[in-house]
């Protein structure tokens, strides 16, 4: 039976990866969103599976977390926002696509070259989830960088919270006090990030972060 | 198993291939039809097509080459001893010792290379313009081919389709994401390869968006017959191969009895069916891509290959 315990947490960790490529893979803001709470939702259920597996109940505490903030109230108040801007919503890229893709296979395959080799002879469980975990934080940068729209910023920089949050859950999770202070600095990052985007377009009429770098007068 | 049997099951299987192909396509375009409301052409309609081009005069450019003319049996050459490797209703196929998955993809590069030549052997705008395009897919779908041959070869330990369709039914498979990546992206790559809907539209003669039939504009009579069996062929073995690796139920073992054979070759038939239908509907639910857009779509199962691979060596690691 161990085999099938390690195999569904592989899926639903390699699950998460594959959101987050999703995540760069998409070029509506709506569908953003979208993708941003179903990466949410698929990590909830990783932390649900841990829990399951290490018997720990308060991780069932953080998948709750997961599903309410990140799968639920998140993204709804990103909905809201993207149509209280009035922005377009295509997600406009420095980059363009398919080097997105190959930069980030890179960092995935970088992520398990560090990760395997610094765990050595940890817990196989952990092992692939700190992978996976890193993977998906240095995803969240990536696309960071990549977009030059606040909005897709935001999500991720919250997409790369989502990965702080399995290599928790693996390491035999945080303690619950943690655990809260985390979401609910998240959800005060995405207050004080919105009341920032709206500073923004009442300043420059977009919310495209070039603006910003044309008005230091930063010429690309 | 003597050799007399295992030859002869090996021939029955090229010719299944060849004779269910028209009829696999005739199907989708059948279904696609019904699905837009409209009755369609009969579903045996494709081997009337095939029969009259055959009849009718091959009408070839002034300056086009011996190559021009050689160009549609080579291709039809290559791609049926692809279609021979691969396990349809029994895996224990004889020529399947002899090549694996690789050779699979690397018969389907030449055929592709061959036909590409012959659409700038004539000269034209248009067949350049294809050959163009259809190498500028290539090279996204074929290295997405090969990283998801070698996912299969790192969970099934082999790039043989019969040891992988073992594999792949004994239970020591499990739960894995690397397949399902895989899948997709062979999906993908098939759609891509068959120049189907989002890629490439195949019942349009629309300039701007031909891909194939750009390429193949300048053939008539019986090597455009040629050329469309093999196409229809190449179908069939995407087909055949997705279903051998990822749902390879009812697969007669090697050597097997005649019961277990005609079993494999119901659960084959129905399998060909169900992949018609959904390919029929989900053309008719996508629209078609613009040109530009495609390498992103196949760019999408060259990164499922890669992801898969590397989301196996971790779990290998382990």
């Amino acid at each position: 039976m161990d085999r099938l315990y390690f195999d569904i947490a592989h899926l639903l960790a390699g699950g998460l990866v594959l959101t987050s490529f999703m995540l760069l893979y998409q070029d509506r803001l709506y569908a953003l969103l979208n993708t941003y709470a179903l990466q949410a939702l698929v990590l909830a259920l990783a932390v649900g599976w841990q829990a399951h597996i290490q018997h720990a109940a308060h991780l069932y505490i953080t998948a709750a977390i997961a599903v309410i903030f990140k799968a639920l109230v998140i993204p709804f108040a990103l909905h809201r926002m993207v149509a209280q801007l009035g922005v377009h919503r295509e997600v406009e890229s420095v980059v363009s696509l398919v080097p997105t893709m190959l930069a980030g296979i890179a960092l995935v395959a970088l992520s398990m070259v560090v990760m395997l080799r610094v765990t050595e002879g940890a817990d196989p469980l952990a092992r692939e989830d700190l992978a996976f975990a890193l993977s998906v934080i240095l995803l969240g940068l990536l696309m960071m960088v990549t977009r030059s729209n606040a909005v897709s910023q935001v999500v991720g920089f919250m997409s790369l919270e989502n990965g702080l949050i399995l290599a928790a859950a693996a390491a035999k999770g945080m303690p619950l006090v943690v655990e809260i202070s985390v979401a609910f600095s998240v959800l005060i990052a995405l207050i004080v990030i919105g009341i920032f985007l709206f500073r923004i377009r009442e300043r420059f009429d977009t919310v495209d972060l070039q603006a910003l770098d044309d008005f230091r007068g930063e010429r690309r | 198993m003597s050799m007399f049997e295992s030859l002869a099951i090996q021939i029955v299987e090229m010719l299944i291939v060849l004779l269910a192909a028209p009829l696999l396509t005739g199907f989708v375009r059948k279904v696609k039809a019904r699905l837009l409301r409209k009755r369609g052409p009969p579903v045996l309609q494709p081997y009337r097509d095939l029969i009259k081009l055959t009849k009718k005069e091959a009408v070839i450019a002034e300056s086009a080459s011996w190559l021009f003319r050689v160009i549609p049996y080579l291709v039809f050459a290559a791609t049926w001893v692809a279609a021979a490797l691969v396990p349809t209703f029994g895996a224990g196929l004889m020529f399947s010792w002899s090549a694996d998955m690789i050779a699979i993809t690397a018969l389907l590069g030449s055929a592709r290379f061959f036909l590409a030549l012959a659409g700038m052997d004539v000269g034209t705008s248009f067949g350049g313009i294809g050959s163009s395009r259809e190498m500028m897919f290539a090279t996204l779908a074929e290295p997405a081919m090969l990283m998801i041959v070698f996912t299969l070869a790192l969970i099934a330990g082999s790039t043989q389709l019969s040891t992988v369709a073992a594999f792949m039914l004994s239970p020591a498979v499990g739960l894995r994401v690397s397949l399902g990546l895989a899948m997709v992206g062979l999906v993908i790559v098939a759609i891509a390869e068959n120049a189907r809907i989002p890629v490439d539209n195949p019942a349009t003669h629309l300039e701007l968006t031909m891909v194939h039939e750009a390429m193949v504009l300048e053939y008539s009579g019986r090597h455009l017959a040629m050329i469309e069996l093999s196409a229809q062929l190449k179908l069939v073995l995407y087909v055949s191969m997705i279903a051998c690796i990822f749902v390879p139920y009812g697969l007669a073992p090697p050597g097997a009895g005649p019961r277990e054979l005609m079993i494999g070759a119901a659960a084959y038939f129905t399998k060909l069916a169900g992949a018609g239908a959904l390919l029929a509907l989900f053309e008719t639910s996508v629209a078609k891509m613009r040109v530009f857009r495609a390498p992103d779509f196949i760019g999408v199962a060259l990164m499922l290959g890669l992801l898969a691979t590397l989301l196996r060596f971790v779990s290998r690691e382990m």
